[in-house]
């Protein structure tokens, strides 16, 4: 079972997009992408307050409350999630679930309050993956602008058993580059956890999605500049995933039965 | 006039997400945790994001549980949406053993870690799964949501109903039967969540509402922007 979820980079008011988690690009508002996508059939949507962090603040509640009044399937969202009381927010703002990259880095401890309070299903660990090293990744916060010093796969492996119940796992070093998602990076992650794994950043073609599913193992695909942009759309990927016998809900058989 | 549904407000239910997804299927949401409020509902909504423990505890903190039980001895319906359904049930094992509402009989367990042949199962159970009847595939349910239902998934554990009939859909994450929905007389539970699963789920609550999707404005618009 594969898991199709489009990625929406906030910025303030809009929807932005950059190469690297950086240089960003304006590309309009987040609800008319996001309705698009829901009706066309993704799985669920990610939404990441590419800025939070950055000035200490989360100002996404609003645009979830907004967006998800007329999107029924889950959402998941991440940026400047500091607290037990922060996720409290989402929550009740139609979040589904939270994804934390700098808080836990700071203090691992909420990724236990968190899911021990709402269940591990609701606390999605972020991580910003840059290289090092041949088969060694650092992990950073901050999109991509601040090194942590973690190795990425001993740093997933200890927030798994503090409660992390899901990794959404973006390559810095492909993010926004349309060259494919790091697939030893991937591979690491998806052997060493039991949890599911999102492959994130660097999306570009169909061969991409097949690599991460087939040889990175990742549960979950997250997509955004292929899809923003319109190269894609997501009745095309549904059904090249089908013609390579992957197994994805059936979206368009659901929806003639109403 | 709009039918009006009460949701219990405990701090645990994504009640947004619900509230939501009734608007949409044509009922007026009422978000509630006083006692007299809810045992005077038409329907009655228990959602539920979280742990069963602190689920039972948030209920009984607010003098909840025996409105509750009165409630689904009523007659009048009443569903449960993941943990909410799960609290359904007399016990579960979920961080030592905790009792449950006891409205149906039956234990909440974990998913096993382990597939049959010794690898590992990713667990919490994520995503979306296509329902199965077995042996209640001519039930009211099983025709109502057909051979196509995909509902969307985020949880640990799982109910086993003491009598096989009250099972009412189940589906298969990788080789371990999932109860997905249970029910008897006026009493309805979902293990996914119908909230979140498109435009599967909301038909699921229009039925538990007694709605016609079809005489339903949004849901035709919704269909034709599909096309």
């Amino acid at each position: 079972m594969i898991r199709l979820i489009a990625r929406l980079d906030i910025k303030g008011e809009n929807l932005i997009k950059g190469v690297h988690l950086e240089g960003l690009r304006v590309m309009g508002d987040p609800q008319a992408f996001s309705q698009k996508y829901y009706l066309d059939g993704a799985d669920e949507l990610i939404y990441i307050d590419s800025v939070a962090s950055l000035y200490g603040r989360n100002n996404l509640t609003e645009i979830v409350r907004r967006t998800a009044k007329d999107i029924f399937v889950p959402l998941t969202v991440g940026g400047g999630v500091r607290s037990v009381e922060d996720v409290r927010h989402l929550l009740a703002s139609g979040a589904d679930k939270v994804a934390i990259n700098t808080a836990a880095v700071k203090n691992p401890g909420l990724i236990s309050e968190v899911s021990r309070r709402f269940g591990s299903q609701c606390m999605v660990l972020s991580v910003e993956a840059k290289q090092a090293a041949p088969g060694k990744w650092e992990a950073y916060t901050d999109n991509g602008r601040e090194k942590t010093g973690l190795d990425v796969v001993e740093w997933v492996s200890e927030a798994v058993k503090l409660g992390a119940g899901e990794v959404l796992l973006t390559s810095v070093d492909k993010e926004g580059t349309k060259k494919g998602f790091d697939i030893p990076l991937l591979s690491a992650i998806s052997e060493l956890v039991n949890v599911p794994v999102i492959a994130s950043g660097g999306m570009g073609n169909l061969d991409h999605l097949f690599d991460a599913v087939e040889k990175g193992h990742a549960n979950a695909v997250a997509m955004a500049s292929v899809l923003h942009y319109g190269q894609l759309t997501l009745p095309q990927i549904r059904s090249a995933c089908r013609e390579r016998n992957m197994v994805l809900r059936d979206y368009e058989k659901t929806s003639s039965h109403c | 006039m709009k039918k009006q549904v009460v949701i219990v407000d405990y701090g645990m239910g994504n009640v947004f997400s619900v509230s939501r997804a009734l608007e949409f299927c044509g009922a007026e949401a009422v978000l509630s945790a006083d006692a007299a409020v809810i045992e005077a509902a038409q329907y009655l909504i228990l959602p539920g994001v979280g742990a069963f423990p602190d689920g039972m505890q948030e209920l009984s903190g607010r003098g909840l549980v025996e409105p509750l039980r009165r409630y689904a001895r009523s007659g009048k319906p009443f569903l449960g949406i993941c943990l909410g359904m799960q609290m359904f049930f007399q016990s579960t094992e979920e961080f030592g053993f905790h009792e449950g509402l006891g409205i149906l009989p039956g234990m909440v367990k974990q998913i096993p870690d382990r597939k049959a042949d010794g690898s590992l199962r990713r667990i919490p159970h994520i995503g979306w799964n296509r329902l199965l009847y077995g042996a209640a595939k001519d039930g009211a349910i099983a025709n109502a949501l057909g051979d196509n239902f995909w509902g969307y998934f985020v949880h640990s554990f799982a109910a086993e109903t003491a009598k096989p009939e009250h099972r009412l859909a189940y589906c298969d994450y990788d080789g371990f039967e999932v109860t997905a929905v249970v029910g008897s007389e006026n009493i309805l539970g979902c293990q996914f969540h119908p909230e979140k699963s498109g435009l599967a789920g909301l038909k699921l609550l229009a039925r538990f509402l007694g709605e016609e999707t079809t005489a339903n404005p949004a849901f035709q618009t919704e269909l034709a922007a599909r096309k």
